[in-house]
């Protein structure tokens, strides 16, 4: 199963390259001089169209006519309208795990987001040394670790007698030792931290990515101005890293709406549905209670609701100069 | 086609047109009917059974035959079993796939409308006979003259045409039947004092004190995740105070059936009682399953719910140190109740080999060295006839306990499904959030059952 932190991690790849829409108008442009060439270029992109026609177009077409019925996956289907998506709002589970994506953005993105920009510019600072090179390396190692052993990892640490627990008997905090991930106020959080620890480290990269594009000179000049660290950070990094601050808050904000493997491995959902979350939703009600036509509503539902948070985090940090 | 596509790209509008085209012919392949129309061909071949009344009892017959088996990992029975079968019917190979459980439960439909395999590890077994997806077995069960066994044996798979469950066609068949109960550590229990099984609840209530006053943990029960482990000692306290008739109607969605009791309500204030008294593992809300035998073996708690899947396994690691009870029952000299379950394995509708994978199954329940490895490598009870052959175990060993209990359940015919099979999604998503609520403190039994019974109503009434 491809999680979605895997695909927002393909995604993180392609983002820099400008929206397909805009290449492929500069070619038409040039095809309106040549016209013989016109088409052929859409046969050059057909086969990579015809694979995207039918292992995303389809099956997302294919979720939406689902979503109308009531299915088993299996036998006869009924019409039923819109029910699947009334049941969204009145079924206070299938809500409340929506409104647990929206608790996950704060520990998947903002954490990851400025932390990483903190890290990102202490490191720049120390560039050229080895210690930074470690630094990179330890930060983006949680990305290369399968997000799979990253939670069973996770899951031993933040056991009652793993390794947390034992450094917060080492300093005297016996009282706040509990079973982190089977408490009904600390499991969320808990599976949160889980993904800020994934998140930050890629954060940092694309921060750092962005940060080498500066120009030099910009800070030459602010220094000579009289400006310290923190003003030069203000002034200049954090402007010039719009674009991939944009990139780091779409991807991470997907991920934590999105979110599946992290809490499937760690909590499945416990106890008592507090890190239920719409991915695990869909999976329990398509597979263990073959309910497709609801699943496949919520996995409707879900992707509007991240296009919806995403296009105008999109369009706040896009940058009209570059 | 091919040629308008090409016109239409000249044209000025070629983009747009383009992907309006591949959409529209996306949507075509998509929209024609409802899903799931194209199984009404499933529909008719499932009905009527290929064996008749009277006829003779099928075989493998003599010519080379492959069977198909789709099987569950980590449980070496079922592939012990058909060594064995090839060994006496040598023409007879496997092909064996193996998953975990839990694969097989969410692929089940899928696996068996797409790929029918002849023998298959099956969940639990309405919607698939809903969906005509299982053979009809009754035609095999004459036959061969299961019919004539205890009929609490088979009642579990057989599934009337409303999807309720306890009669109707057979549509699965079991390589053996578990037996669930209390195991506990016989070195700590005399640590704390403990020095006989408990014989009535009472009896039960004031070893638990013991062990709690002892400085031990009472009983571990995994309760993480999606799989709450509370159930087992809910469901044997239900037994307690109760008769398992009503909890069986329940799990087989019997008419009007409801698991909220005022007896219920009592063997959930007891199990809240228990939490509320410490008899359980502090962090049994982030445990799970495996956890919670690493533990028990471990010896880090002196009882346990679970089943006897396990005997075998306990009997090499806990070697004398194991011992196995029933639940008492709340009053001394009462009938006693357990969940047990068969092993289950069905036969696709499709498959191609059904009589030979049919014979198997019988030869399983009838053979006496397939008996053997039923009980020394499964650990439970085989399947079959009330007085056939029983092979001699360990005294002493959990297995002979545990098969003894089994002895006892039938006399008592106390034998319950587990009460997180009435329907697929009350486990992961009734009990399991409710138990661990009650375990928190969120909960209460009343609102556990009342809660628990209205997502059944919903569940069942769809």
């Amino acid at each position: 199963m491809a999680g979605p932190l895997t695909a927002a991690r393909t995604a993180t790849a392609e983002a820099p390259i400008p929206p397909p829409g805009r290449p492929v108008r500069g070619r038409r442009a040039r095809g309106a001089r040549r016209p013989a060439r016109g088409w052929s270029g859409w046969l050059f992109a057909a086969p990579a169209f015809a694979v995207y026609a039918v292992f995303v177009l389809r099956p997302i077409l294919l979720t939406v006519q689902y979503s109308f019925y009531r299915w088993d996956g299996i036998g006869p289907s009924t019409w039923v309208g819109g029910a699947n998506y009334r049941r969204l709002f009145t079924d206070s589970d299938l809500f409340d795990s929506i409104l647990n994506a929206f608790k996950l953005i704060v520990f998947f993105s903002f954490i990851p987001v400025l932390l990483g920009l903190a890290i990102a510019a202490t490191i720049r600072r120390i560039a050229h040394t080895r210690l930074a090179l470690v630094a990179r390396t330890v930060l983006f190692l949680p990305q290369v670790i399968p997000l799979v052993a990253a939670g069973i990892t996770w899951t031993w640490l933040l056991s009652s007698s793993g390794f947390v627990n034992q450094l917060l008997g080492w300093l005297g905090l016996d009282g706040v030792t509990r079973a982190w991930l089977g408490d009904f106020s600390t499991a969320l959080p808990a599976v949160g931290v889980i993904g800020a620890w994934v998140l930050v480290g890629l954060c940092t990269l694309l921060l750092m990515a962005g940060m080498s594009k500066i120009d030099p000179a910009l800070y030459e000049v602010a220094r000579l101005d009289g400006a310290g660290a923190i003003r030069e950070f203000f002034a200049i990094t954090l402007p010039s890293l719009r674009q991939e601050i944009g990139v780091c808050v779409t991807v991470t904000v997907i991920a934590a709406l999105a979110s599946f493997d992290i809490i499937y491995i760690s909590t499945q959902g416990g106890p008592g549905n507090t890190t239920m979350v719409p991915g695990l939703e869909i999976y329990y009600l398509a597979f263990s209670e073959r309910q497709v036509g609801m699943a496949s509503a919520l996995a409707v539902a879900l992707m509007l609701l991240v296009l919806i948070v995403v296009l105008p985090i999109q369009w706040l940090t896009k940058d009209g100069s570059r | 086609m091919a040629q308008r596509r090409l016109d239409r790209l000249r044209s000025r509008r070629r983009r747009t047109a383009f992907a309006a085209l591949a959409v529209s012919g996306v949507l075509a392949a998509a929209a024609c009917g409802g899903p799931g129309s194209d199984s009404s061909g499933t529909t008719k071949a499932a009905a009527a059974p290929s064996v008749s009344a009277n006829a003779k009892a099928p075989t493998c017959g003599t010519a080379p035959v492959t069977l198909s088996g789709y099987f569950e990992t980590g449980f070496p029975l079922p592939k012990a079993l058909a060594d064995e079968f090839s060994k006496q019917y040598t023409n007879v190979k496997w092909n064996i796939r193996e998953d975990q459980f839990a694969v097989i439960t969410q692929n089940a439909p899928r696996v068996l409308a797409d790929d029918p395999p002849d023998l298959m590890r099956l969940p639990q077994v309405s919607e698939l006979a809903k969906d005509h997806l299982l053979k009809d077995l009754d035609g095999y069960a004459q036959a061969f003259g299961w019919d004539k066994w205890p009929a609490s044996q088979l009642e579990q798979m057989r599934v009337n045409s409303d999807g309720s469950r306890g009669d109707g066609p057979l549509y699965a068949m079991g390589l053996n039947f578990s037996m669930t109960g209390v195991f506990y550590n016989k070195k700590l229990a005399t640590q704390a004092g403990i020095s006989s099984p408990p014989t009535t609840l009472a009896e039960f209530d004031a070893d638990l004190k013991k062990a709690k006053n002892a400085g031990l943990t009472p009983i571990d029960q995994f309760n993480g995740g999606a799989t709450g482990g509370f159930a087992f000692p809910l469901q044997n306290l239900m037994a307690a105070y109760g008769d398992p008739g009503p909890i069986n109607d329940w799990i087989f969605q019997k008419k009007g059936a409801t698991i909220d009791t005022p007896g219920n309500l009592k063997a959930a204030q007891h199990l809240q009682g228990w939490i509320k008294d410490g008899y359980f593992a502090k962090d049994v809300n982030s445990q799970d399953y495996a956890a919670m035998m690493s533990r028990f073996i471990g010896g880090k708690s002196v009882f346990m719910f679970d089943g006897d899947w396990e005997s075998g396994n306990l009997d090499k690691q806990m070697a004398g140190n194991a011992g196995f009870f029933l639940m008492p029952p709340a009053q001394a000299g009462g009938k006693q109740a357990a969940m047990s379950a068969p092993l289950t394995y069905g036969i696709s509708t499709k498959a191609k080999h059904a009589d030979c994978a049919a014979f198997f199954l019988n030869w399983v329940a009838t053979n006496k060295k397939a008996r053997e490895i039923a009980v020394t490598v499964g650990g439970s009870h085989p399947m079959g006839p009330a007085d056939a052959y029983m092979p001699p175990v360990k005294p002493g060993s959990v297995t002979a306990a545990t098969l003894e209990a089994g002895a006892k359940i039938g006399q008592d015919n106390g034998s319950m499904d587990f009460i997180a099979n009435a329907t697929g999604a009350i486990y992961a998503k009734s009990w399991t959030p409710q138990l661990q609520k009650l375990v928190a403190g969120q909960q209460d039994p009343a609102g556990l059952l009342g809660s628990v019974q209205k997502d059944y109503e919903s569940q069942v009434g769809s």
